[in-house]
């Protein structure tokens, strides 16, 4: 008998492919960093500092994107702020992704008392204010990389737990978790075999929310100077930097926020788009 | 005899008279049930909504524990066995659930979702028995790729039955199965049932509603009303010359072909 379903191709459709153009294009940016960036995104030229961009009046040839106030390259600054950005999007987000779904997993299918104990760490968590906490958690651990993840970890997780309970919860109801038990599936099987690609395609749409949110996260930290140090340009380093000088060299400000922008964006995106091609249902 | 059910109690938590502080209270469900089911006999459980049968058929298989009383399946008592005792012995009593889109997992296979619970008990040569098993319930092998979503209703329900038997079990307990279905579809699915239970020997107990459903397929029936037996029996018998009242009034609801004509059995 032939599947007449099975033979229906859906097209991947603009969404995912914008934004899984762009992520690509960011991806391969970051990675061939140096090789691409025209000029070494440390060095400072005082004598060419402001540089508009080349379309511009008075743009510096090579200086695609013109110069801060320094006299560094913008666009070769950006290139190597994708770096930063996707380390701290993909290692952030996913460990946050899987601290905060196996806990909401196992309080939503187990309910009872770990539920009681995640649930009320989660409200607990949830009346921090996330900005503040964060900004604490950096002046204690110090800057740099790590403490930046642990603090997007730390403060993030309970976005996964919450959701992915209530997920778990509305499928532990159904009778497929029911007939696991009587065809004789440990609780933890069921969960796992059962429950789990249930919620996978919830799990990958936060996911990659999650990832934008990172991205913006480390671009806040820049904002008040607790991200990486200064000599490492990250984006929101040079929105920070940029918002100085912003009536007198707009581009500083401008091109960083448009990439981040088109990067936040893109990432959930991308999570909407996934979500969809990994239901069967939709399918 | 496959199951002998003593004096059954089961009450669950009330929540919707849950106090803000204290213990909630219990509600009822079960008042004191006692009935026997022979080898290789089909037991039909009749009642109303909130009549306790879906319960009953959760306790059967122990999915629910019992407040009191006592349930032995093949002389084992496993009235309060704790599930890893129970692991062991589930192979021998399965069920066949009310709503089969919610009772197959989504996102697996038709193939996957009868292979389950043969990989679980050990079983070897898989695929085989998973076409075997489609094979006796009348489904083409090659619904095996099939996600249930993209079947219709009577073949997602003989999915479940499929996944039911495959596991070759001593007693199936069938819950409303053929509700969700239309009339002919209801009809396609009752006899397959009927047939399987005739070859594979099987004792079968079947919850419903619908009186000439019991009627077609039962030899024995088991009235439930509000969590009591009023009245059990053979089913001619019981069709023909009702003792209890709300047996009476239950018959006196089918609608009859002509209404004009009396049940003759």
């Amino acid at each position: 008998m032939r599947d007449a379903r099975g033979n229906i191709r859906r097209p991947i459709g603009a969404r995912l492919w914008l934004s899984g153009g762009w992520l690509t294009l960011l991806a391969l940016a970051a990675i061939c960093a140096p090789l691409i960036a025209p000029k070494d995104p440390l060095m400072q030229d005082l004598f060419l500092g402001r540089m508009p961009p080349f379309w511009m009046e008075g743009a510096e040839p090579g200086y695609l994107l013109g110069t801060d106030s320094l006299g560094r390259d913008v666009l070769s600054r950006i290139l190597y702020g994708a770096r930063l950005a996707l380390v701290v999007a993909l290692v952030a987000g996913t460990l946050t992704c899987v601290a905060g779904a196996t806990l909401g997993l196992v309080s939503g299918f187990y309910r009872g008392w770990p539920d009681r104990i995640i649930s009320r760490f989660v409200d607990i968590w949830m009346a921090f204010p996330p900005v503040l906490f964060a900004i604490l958690l950096i002046a204690v651990l110090g800057p740099g990389l790590l403490s930046i993840i642990i603090a997007i970890v730390i403060i993030d997780w309970t976005r996964f737990a919450r959701v992915i309970r209530a997920e778990a919860m509305s499928q532990g109801a159904m009778d497929y978790v029911a007939s696991a038990q009587v065809a004789g599936r440990t609780r933890f099987g069921t969960m796992l075999a059962e429950i789990l690609p249930n919620v996978l395609p919830t799990i990958v749409a936060l996911l990659t929310l999650e990832m934008g949110i990172a991205v913006i996260v480390e671009a806040i930290l820049s904002f008040v100077n607790l991200s990486i140090s200064t000599d490492s340009p990250t984006w929101g380093g040079m929105i920070s930097e940029g918002r100085t000088s912003v009536h007198q060299a707009w581009w500083v400000l401008v091109f960083p926020l448009i990439t981040l922008f088109l990067t936040v964006l893109s990432f959930s995106q991308l999570g909407e788009g996934l979500k969809d091609r990994f239901d069967p249902v939709l399918r | 005899m496959i199951y002998e059910i003593r004096d059954l109690h089961l009450s669950l938590p009330d929540m919707t008279r849950k106090p803000l502080l204290g213990a909630t209270p219990r509600i009822e469900i079960l008042k004191g049930l006692s009935f026997d089911v022979p080898k290789g006999a089909v037991l039909g459980i009749v009642g109303g909504s909130g009549s306790g049968k879906s319960t009953l058929g959760r306790a059967m298989l122990r999915l629910l524990e019992p407040t009191g009383g006592q349930i032995k399946f093949k002389g084992i008592d496993i009235t309060h066995m704790n599930e890893n005792q129970l692991r062991g012995m589930r192979q021998q009593f399965q069920m066949i659930f009310q709503d089969p889109m919610s009772s197959l997992n989504p996102r697996r296979r038709v193939g996957g979702i009868i292979a389950g619970p043969l990989r679980l008990h050990g079983v070897e040569n898989l695929p085989a028995k998973v076409n075997e098993a489609l094979d006796m319930v009348g489904l083409p092998t090659t619904f095996a790729r099939r996600y249930p979503h993209e079947l219709s209703g009577g073949q997602r329900q003989r999915v479940g039955i499929a996944r039911a038997i495959a596991l070759r079990p001593d007693f199936i307990l069938a819950d409303e199965i053929v509700s969700g279905l239309d009339v002919s579809s209801q009809a396609q699915v009752l006899n397959l049932l009927a047939d399987l239970v005739r070859e594979l020997g099987l004792s079968l107990a079947f919850i419903s509603h619908d009186l000439s459903v019991i009627r077609r397929l039962c030899s024995r029936v088991l009235i439930l009303h509000k969590g009591e037996i009023v009245e059990e029996g053979e089913t001619t018998e019981l069709f023909e010359s009702p003792k209890a009242a709300y047996t009476k009034e239950l018959l006196a609801a089918i609608p009859l072909p002509d209404p004009y004509q009396k049940w003759d059995v």
